[in-house]
């Protein structure tokens, strides 16, 4: 019936991840399943090790033991046993990360339409026609006008620049996207846009999502399943509307109850 | 449909000195397809833990919870996720949506989770919005501006896109006016035909006594160390 | 004359093995970009130091010598790099492109085909051709390793989006052998078809960046481009006005201040041959409006170093 109970097999099953950096712990033990079209929200205060989590997830940094077997389309694989060259491909082809800044995921002397085609003619398209119609595409699902196309980002306010970035990730058609808090340094009315439209996104391609953030709204309009971190553990992680109304771990309660009500 | 057994419910506050409330136990009541049970207590009762802890929200500290085959007192929650989706329905009090969304699409969106086409989505939506009486120069605009009794009635037309086989309603009624009270009720009945289990939490006596085939009394189901 | 007071090429034996070890290297993986010592040379960088040190390790006393700049034998940096070697090394000279073994590059190609017997040496100011658009040197190299180069195209389709084609004219970017990503040293695009299966050695040196990259004889070169917008060779669509040629590269000249101009062949030896074989363009014969420029284009009148 529906995309989740049609599909047996975890896109990516994480086992006891653990980074350290020096005696101190980034993440510690780390251990979740993420199913196809699932989006799983992790939340805890700044060093909690949800950063470091998600670094290690997409490959940016190496975690000192544990395991990451992403379901690739040969089968499952564990991804920190891959070369590089191959991890590099796979985050190409079916990864994407969208950053906080969007300086650091988009080329900023480069207009709209070559930084959304950039992976396009990175997994071999060669044609110019072809690049530019699926950009001019993309940038109408992430509702930027058609004729900004040759715009450089610098041009873009803040917002802009963030959807450009999520269209950049996107064209490709990814499995798995990872968002390092993207609706961070946005304002409020421009992030509950960029909500809606991850929303319609994540729906519309059957996306995967890991979503690391501190803002608990963002992980209730966007998270099926929410984990939540503190000292580098995971202390608890359940349904999204479950972990925030009826919060079994000290440290959630006081999470939870330290949001401001508006 | 759905069956409820030996289920408990405790909170500990772990901030406030590690305090342990137990606020049910031995709750059971079970709803047939077709039918509507319910709930009624006195406030701080029960009601709507026992309605949450149905829908997954709560998590039961004891006892089953079965809903069209799973039960969600242990259910993984992807096998919960992906039985909100297509079997089990919840009309709560509150609207909770993405800001700036239009109302057609938040109404709409329970069917193009399931995969119905855009297009058919949103006449279906339509339908419901102009039958809850919701003027169409709102659809375009985002619920969370409007008034109470508005927001209410988007969220019963959000509740009623899909035909679920299992329906949680939480006050649908209150706020209501009269006109709009009777579309409500209409449209319970007719899930009822259909063959939808229906919990509810009805403080309108009225409406109780004309959709309720049975009710429940949660004071029973209050542990004897509270009060 | 020799100058004694230096070793032959002025380079020591000892650098002149670490060069030629990075040159072997080069046409071993061709395309590659080879790290090398680059020494200070008794010139400023921007002058060739990167050919001036792969000619001195390639060179030996037999050889003769062809330096331009441009297509020209007789400008600046031919001048000074052709005297440089005739002082340190003492070798035979020349400007016709067929008698030399050996000839220094800047900026062109000959219009003569090259042949087994010669090396063409290129001056290169940045021999990365992702620096443009990732200055990260880590981040380039490791895009070479592992063959990314969607970027490069993305440096065209920037073209395209601006200009409406790939107004890249030179330094236009080459797959060499269908794996590295190549910086052709600033030769107009006119030239990057001679790159390809050239019966010469060609060897690239970039002396302020410290590369040396080369491609053996025969090499297959593509250049970079769409399926709908492939690359040209362009040239101003002219014949060049001194001999005729219709099929060699040509530079501008402004005659006047009253919009007169004429178009002559960049390579001033391929425009002498012509001549003296008796082809004659536009303004070839006309010796009032052109001789001088003509002179000033022929490149075989430098008396004071002239071998003939």
């Amino acid at each position: 019936m529906s995309r989740m109970e049609t599909l047996t097999t975890p896109l990516l099953q994480v086992e006891h991840l653990t980074k350290r950096y020096g005696t101190r712990i980034g993440c510690a033990d780390v251990s979740f399943d993420l199913w196809p079209g699932e989006v799983l929200g992790i939340v805890g205060e700044s060093g909690s090790g949800k950063s470091t989590l998600l670094s290690c997830l997409a490959g940016h940094l190496t975690p000192d033991a544990g395991r990451v077997i992403f379901d690739t389309r040969d089968g499952p694989r564990d991804v920190l046993a891959m070369g590089e060259p191959e991890r590099r491909r796979l985050s190409r082809s079916d990864w994407a990360f969208v950053h906080q800044n969007p300086r650091d995921g988009l080329r900023m002397g480069v207009t709209a339409g070559g930084n959304v085609g950039e992976r396009l003619m990175a997994v071999g398209a060669r044609h110019y026609g072809d690049i530019r119609a699926k950009a001019t595409d993309w940038l109408g699902r992430v509702e930027i006008a058609a004729e900004r196309i040759d715009d450089r980002p610098s041009a873009f306010s803040g917002g802009m620049q963030q959807r450009l970035q999520i269209a950049r990730n996107l064209v490709t058609g990814p499995r798995l996207v990872f968002m390092d808090e993207p609706t961070g340094g946005l304002d409020v009315s421009v992030q509950a846009r960029l909500l809606d439209l991850l929303r319609g996104l994540v729906r519309e391609m059957g996306l995967s999502a890991i979503i690391v953030t501190h803002d608990l709204a963002v992980v209730r309009l966007l998270a099926d399943r929410l984990m939540v971190m503190k000292g580098g553990h995971v202390v608890e992680s359940g349904l999204t509307d479950q972990v925030l109304d009826d919060p079994q771990h000290a440290y959630t309660q006081l999470l939870v109850s330290s949001v401001l009500q508006v | 449909m759905i069956r409820i057994s030996g289920v408990s419910k405790n909170f500990t506050l772990h901030n406030q000195g590690g305090a342990v409330i137990p606020v049910m136990a031995g709750a059971a009541l079970s709803v047939a397809p077709g039918e509507c049970v319910g709930l009624v207590g006195a406030s701080g009762a029960g009601k709507s833990t026992l309605m949450r802890m149905v829908w997954g929200n709560y998590l039961a500290a004891s006892g089953s919870i079965m809903v069209g085959g799973l039960d969600v007192a242990q259910a993984e929650p992807r096998q919960i996720i992906a039985l909100r989706r297509s079997t089990l329905g919840y009309v709560s009090q509150f609207l909770r949506v993405v800001p700036r969304v239009p109302t057609l699409d938040v109404v709409a969106e329970p069917l193009l989770q399931l995969g119905v086409p855009q297009d058919q989505a949103r006449d279906r939506a339509a339908a419901l919005l102009a039958r809850l009486n919701i003027p169409q120069r709102l659809w375009s605009l985002s619920p969370t501006t409007f008034s109470g009794g508005e927001q209410q009635r988007v969220n019963i037309a959000r509740g009623f896109a899909h035909g679920y086989p299992a329906l949680l309603l939480d006050e649908p009624t209150a706020s209501l006016d009269a006109a709009n009270r009777e579309v409500v009720l209409s449209l319970i009945l007719e899930a009822k035909a259909r063959g939808a289990a229906i919990l509810g939490i009805f403080h309108d006596e009225g409406a109780r006594a004309r959709v309720c085939d049975r009710l429940v009394d949660v004071t029973g189901f209050t542990p004897k160390v509270a009060a | 004359m020799t100058d004694h007071a230096y070793n032959f090429a002025y380079l020591d034996e000892q650098t002149k093995r670490m060069i030629r070890r990075a040159i072997l290297k080069g046409v071993a993986v061709p395309g590659y970009q080879v790290p090398f010592a680059s020494r200070e040379m008794p010139m400023p960088y921007g002058w060739g130091t990167g050919g001036v040190q792969v000619t001195a390790a390639c060179l030996t006393p037999e050889d003769v010598l062809k330096v331009i700049d441009q297509g020209a034998d007789d400008t600046t940096n031919a001048v000074s790099i052709r005297k440089f070697f005739q002082r340190t090394a003492g070798v035979a000279v020349t400007d016709a492109t067929a008698a030399a073994t050996m000839i220094q590059t800047r900026h062109r190609i000959p219009e003569q085909a090259l042949t087994e017997d010669q090396i063409l040496v290129y001056q290169v100011p940045i021999p990365e051709p992702l620096r443009f658009l990732e200055p990260r040197e880590t981040e380039t190299r490791k895009m070479h390793s592992l063959e990314e180069y969607g970027l490069m195209h993305v440096k065209l389709y920037e073209d395209i989006a601006r200009h409406g084609s790939i107004a890249t004219a030179y330094a236009y970017p080459v797959k060499v052998e269908g794996r590295y990503v190549m910086d052709p040293s600033p030769i107009p695009k006119f030239d990057n078809p001679k790159l390809s299966d050239s019966p010469a050695l060609q060897l690239f040196g970039a002396g302020r960046e410290q590369r040396i990259y080369a491609l053996p004889p025969y090499t297959q070169v593509v250049s970079l481009d769409f399926d709908d917008h492939p690359f040209t060779a362009s040239k101003a669509p002219h014949d060049c006005d001194l001999c005729g040629a219709s099929e060699s590269y040509l530079d501008e000249v402004i005659m006047d201040d009253a919009g007169g101009r004429m178009f002559v062949c960049s390579d001033t030896d391929f425009c002498a041959s012509r001549r003296a074989e008796g082809h004659v363009g536009r303004l070839g014969e006309d010796q009032f409006s052109s001789k001088k420029i003509a002179n000033s284009f022929e490149g075989i009148c430098g008396g004071a170093e002239g071998t003939q």
